[in-house]
């Protein structure tokens, strides 16, 4: 148990450890750094002794143990545009985003799973039909368009809902929240549909085929003929085995909801790290570039992290060795 | 039979409604098994023994439904009854066994929640009691230290362990007829024998019938009181098993008798019936059998016999008919067959060996990463697959190899062909050595003289390449030119096994299984092979269809001069067609002789086991010894004789010397107890 986490764990540092190698890139290989920080007239002499002060005259290996290092005590510098710290930008706007995302995924999953369910164990009604058909729309539009069509219908059309921003929030400490006020909740209703919509017909899908496969399998029809009744067999059986491979390909959309948020930031305005890319990348605003990437990672790399060991949960085959042999 | 049966089945008809049209799978089809009793149900594939028994306890596959007949246990009629009350029925009045063991169970909960989930459905007892009761089970189906195996997954059991867990689950509400659909099909011979002994104990003590559905007839001989031979859909033959066995009646069930390989007799050829089953789609009118059978006359494609008393059994078979005198029956065991009283090759059987393979060993790394081995502390993980093994085959015989699964024997064909290389040892072919991938790159024409046959002639044909294209790849570039080119050559090819050159232009799922073993077989020839390893090649086929196969290589052993490495699990299969065989177990080859007096003088307690467990018609009624244990695991192997632990002479040098290969009248043998004389000598059974 203890070795299978570790393992887990030292893979992550790997992955990290590359993702912060491409981020620091960033800052020797796109543009000069000293061009950034100082006026046009500078003279070379004050440019050659900035870059001495700043230390990027030392070899990369050096500076790159200088970055990872300030990295892993939070802190990345200072932005280009704004000129305050990267790390309380992000911290001011990582909220916004990551209450869109969970919401999201809980909009995913708590949609997605009953009905890949359902439409697994009644292929031949035509509700099942009719969500099969229904979730093609969810496959085929591109998310800016469905939250185009969203503002369009309940901003323009009806005026129900507000088609940009986070509304009102209250502040609890360092986070912002949106979820207590009325304006806040409006808000958050159109970005969170629009996220969690391709997602969750991915997810039903998914559910939907694995759980088909399952059905088929040789156990489920054993412990049909052993009277086990239909609810036993579907949920005591045949979900959990339908979730093991779900789980995976669940937990990598999870973190691509947070990484594609930017979309949806950008057609609802929404005030998140996404946006703040977008942002970033017009005003080649490096600090923030590269922080951003690494953020993205290490969700990715955390959410691995934690499917993982969901995995080791739910499936006896990676957690009881094979044992004695009789 | 003064009680009433136990399950009554009438004129069961069972239909698949598709696109084209209804299906008729089962076609009136009646039967009956009585309390206590063991039903055999046989047939090859297609012929809807399997249908019979999901029909039974009402779990056919959609859209299969009962369009007819009905289906009466204990007194009460359960084809029409609604889905809670059959559910009731199944596993409470009506267990089931299915073929593979590893399938069967659930992987993600411990045997012990399972079974207790199904003791709790159908009994009124407390989870408490219910565990009781399961640890009863366990102990009963002969799973060792059952009280703490009961807390453990599928997973940790083996393939035999998990037979009985399934045997268990089924016997768990004492039912009073069990539906065992092919229950060691999957299973090796040794392990066959000890799932079949235990299942009729457990059957007869708990009063239980069986419905035992197999293709083997092997398994029925031994097991079943009564035999149904089922052909297309319809049952054609059914009565006291040896009367089915010894004195079959119809034409199919003499065909099926003779076709099969017995240990007990030494033919050339088998009988052979040619065709296959019709598909579901093209049943004949008439007797379905009639388009193979050797003695159909008018009557039988016009009118459907049905099942009439012929003796004690009865036969659906118009050669029985009382108006019927213009055919007699032929009589059993057709005289087709002949005794094999000369050597298959005519030319001179020089002693030089074509293939010689010394020190054999082919070791596969299945380490875990780097960095877990490091964090558990564990070494590497070796599978020694092949471990020390000598082989000779002259040229012109056919070498049997036997042994149970993960033996290697699979792993020596590969790499005698080149598919691996070899860890250590020696390869050489007429005299070339073959032993290192630069060796077979050198001598590239020598390596063309050796082709293979695979086990599923379904994976080993690209789908997407037609025939023609398929057997044309091992035609040598250099002759492609002669002799009419390619397209002639292939069409010699397809006409060598029996099939047409018209067959070319086809893709290979247009074809049966036998078919396209034959397929497989023209794309070996293409190459102009003298030496041809198969690897279970007839396994996946049907008996009828095997003997096919088994002929057809017969043939062409002749024809061609060929010289076969035979690889197969299946001792009957092996003793039919070798000129000499060896009996493999882990990676060695522990004993091999010429045919005859590997089975009739077996010296190595291995080969004598396996003699023993082996179902074969030949045995009908008598009695088997058991066998213990099962075949460890390749990556680590016991000490000394990697058979000690289940041999029955074992002393303490078994258990730490490995015996070396010694000849004893005409016998290889590595096996101490041998060595020493102290091995009681053989009674054949």
């Amino acid at each position: 148990m203890i070795s299978y986490i570790l393992a887990r764990v030292l893979q992550s540092l790997v992955v990290m450890l590359c993702v912060a190698a491409i981020s620091f890139s960033l800052f020797t290989y796109v543009g000069d750094p000293i061009a950034n920080l100082v006026g046009i007239q500078s003279s070379d002499e004050k440019r050659e002794e900035l870059r001495e002060s700043l230390g990027l005259n030392d070899p990369a290996p050096v500076q790159f143990v200088r970055f990872v290092g300030r990295a892993v005590q939070l802190e990345f510098g200072i932005s280009y545009q704004q000129k305050r710290k990267v790390a309380s930008i992000i911290a001011e706007r990582l909220p916004a985003t990551l209450e869109l995302s969970i919401l999201s995924a809980l909009i995913a999953l708590g949609i997605g799973i009953p009905a890949g369910i359902f439409t697994a164990l009644n292929r031949e009604s035509w509700f099942s039909h009719l969500i099969l058909s229904g979730s093609l729309v969810g496959v085929s539009l591109p998310t800016f368009l469905i939250g185009i069509l969203l503002i369009f219908i309940f901003s323009v059309q009806f005026q129900l809902l507000p088609s940009f921003g986070r509304g009102e929030v209250v502040q609890l400490g360092f986070w912002s929240t949106g979820l207590l006020t009325a304006s806040g909740l409006k808000a958050l209703i159109m970005p969170a549909i629009t996220l969690a919509l391709f997602q969750m017909t991915l997810i039903m899908r998914l559910v939907r085929s694995e759980m088909l496969e399952v059905l088929r399998a040789d156990y489920i029809k054993f412990a049909r003929a052993r009277g086990l009744s239909n609810r036993t067999v579907h949920f005591g059986y045949a979900l959990m085995n339908t979730l093991v491979p779900v789980i995976t390909i669940t937990g990598l959309q999870l973190g691509s909801i947070i990484a594609f948020a930017i979309i949806t930031e950008t057609v609802f305005q929404w005030p998140g790290v996404g946006l703040m890319f977008i942002q970033a990348i017009n005003e080649v605003d490096i600090p923030v570039m590269s922080t951003y990437l690494l953020l993205i990672a290490s969700f990715f790399v955390i959410i691995n992290l934690v499917v993982d060991l969901l995995y080791y949960f739910v499936d006896p085959r990676l957690r009881v060795g094979r044992g004695v042999r009789a | 039979m003064a009680k009433a049966p136990l399950l009554e089945v009438r004129n069961l008809r069972v239909e698949f409604p598709t696109r084209h049209g209804t299906l008729v799978a089962i076609d009136d089809l009646s039967l009956h098994i009585d309390p206590g009793e063991v039903l055999g149900v046989v047939g090859e594939s297609g012929a809807g023994k399997s249908m019979t028994g999901a029909a039974i306890i009402g779990l056919l596959e959609p859209p299969g439904k009962i369009a007819g007949g009905e289906i009466v246990f204990d007194g009460q009629r359960i084809d029409n009854l609604p889905d809670a009350d059959i559910r009731r029925i199944r596993g409470r009045h009506i267990g089931a066994i299915f073929q593979d063991p590893l399938t069967s169970l659930n992987p993600l909960h411990t045997v012990g929640r399972q079974i207790t989930d199904t003791i709790v459905a159908h009994l009124p007892l407390t989870a408490r009691q219910a565990r009781t009761r399961a640890l009863e089970l366990l102990r009963e189906v002969g799973i060792p230290a059952a009280a703490e195996r009961i807390d453990h997954y599928p997973h940790q059991f083996s393939g035999g362990m998990r037979q009985r867990v399934v045997i268990a689950l089924a016997l768990c509400a004492d039912p009073k007829l069990i539906i065992a659909d092919e229950p060691t099909t999957a299973l090796d011979v040794s392990i066959q024998a000890q799932i079949i002994v235990l299942l009729k104990r457990l059957c007869s003590q708990h009063g239980s019938a069986i419905m035992l559905i197999t293709h083997d007839m092997g398994v029925i001989s031994e097991t079943a009181d009564r035999v149904a031979v089922m052909y297309a859909g319809r049952i054609g033959e059914i009565g006291p098993v040896s009367d089915v066995i010894h004195s079959a009646r119809l034409p199919y069930t003499i065909g099926l008798m003779g076709s099969i390989p017995s240990i007990g007799e030494e033919v050339e050829r088998l009988v052979q019936i040619d065709g296959s089953m019709p598909r579901l789609n093209e049943t004949p009118p008439g007797c379905r059998y009639h388009p193979r059978c050797p003695q159909a006359f008018d009557r039988c494609s016009v009118e459907r016999p049905e099942l009439i008393a012929v003796g004690s059994s009865r036969v659906a078979c118009w050669l029985y008919d009382d108006s019927n005198q213009a055919q007699t029956p032929l009589p059993v065991r057709a005289a087709a067959k002949t005794n094999r009283d000369s050597p298959r090759i005519n030319g001179t059987a020089s002693a030089k060996p074509l293939i010689e393979a010394e020190g054999l060993k082919q070791y596969f790394d299945v380490s875990p990463p780097l960095l877990t081995r490091i964090l558990e502390r564990t070494g590497r993980r070796i599978v020694q697959a092949v471990d020390g093994l000598d082989i000779s085959i002259v040229r012109g015989e056919t070498f049997g190899l036997v042994g149970e699964s993960g033996c290697g024997k699979s792993t020596v064909a590969r790499t005698i062909v080149g598919l691996f290389d070899a860890t250590a040892g020696t390869i050489s072919y007429d005299g070339a050595s073959l032993s290192t991938r630069e060796e077979r790159a050198r001598n590239q024409s020598v390596q063309h003289k050796m082709q293979m046959i695979f086990q599923d002639p379904q994976a080993s044909l690209n789908p997407r390449w037609r025939v023609s294209e398929i057997v044309a790849e091992s035609i040598p570039r250099s002759r492609r030119a002669a002799n009419g080119g390619v397209s002639a050559r292939v069409g010699e090819l397809l006409r060598q096994v029996g099939m047409s050159p018209l067959d070319g232009d086809k893709y290979p799922h247009e074809f049966s299984g036998g078919q396209r073993q034959r397929i497989s077989i023209a794309r070996a020839l293409g190459g102009e092979p003298e030496f041809l390893v198969c690897d279970e090649p007839t396994s996946a086929l049907d008996v009828s269809v095997q003997a096919q196969i088994l002929n057809l290589m017969v043939d062409l052993q002749r024809s061609l001069g060929l010289t076969y490495l035979f690889i197969s699990h299946d001792l009957a299969v092996v003793h039919h067609i070798s000129t000499k065989v060896g009996v493999m177990y882990l990676g060695r080859i522990v004993e091999w002789s010429a045919t005859h007096r590997l089975f009739t003088h077996p010296l190595h307690p291995y080969t004598r086991m396996l003699l023993d467990a082996v179902p074969d018609i030949s045995k009908t009624g008598t009695q088997r010894t058991q066998v213990e244990g099962e075949v460890p695991s390749p990556i680590d192997p016991p000490s000394g004789c990697a058979f000690h632990p289940r041999c029955p002479f074992a002393n303490d040098r078994c258990r730490t010397e490995t015996p070396k290969s010694i000849m004893v009248e005409g016998t290889s043998i590595a096996c101490h107890a041998v060595e020493e004389a102290r091995l009681p000598s053989w009674k054949a059974a």
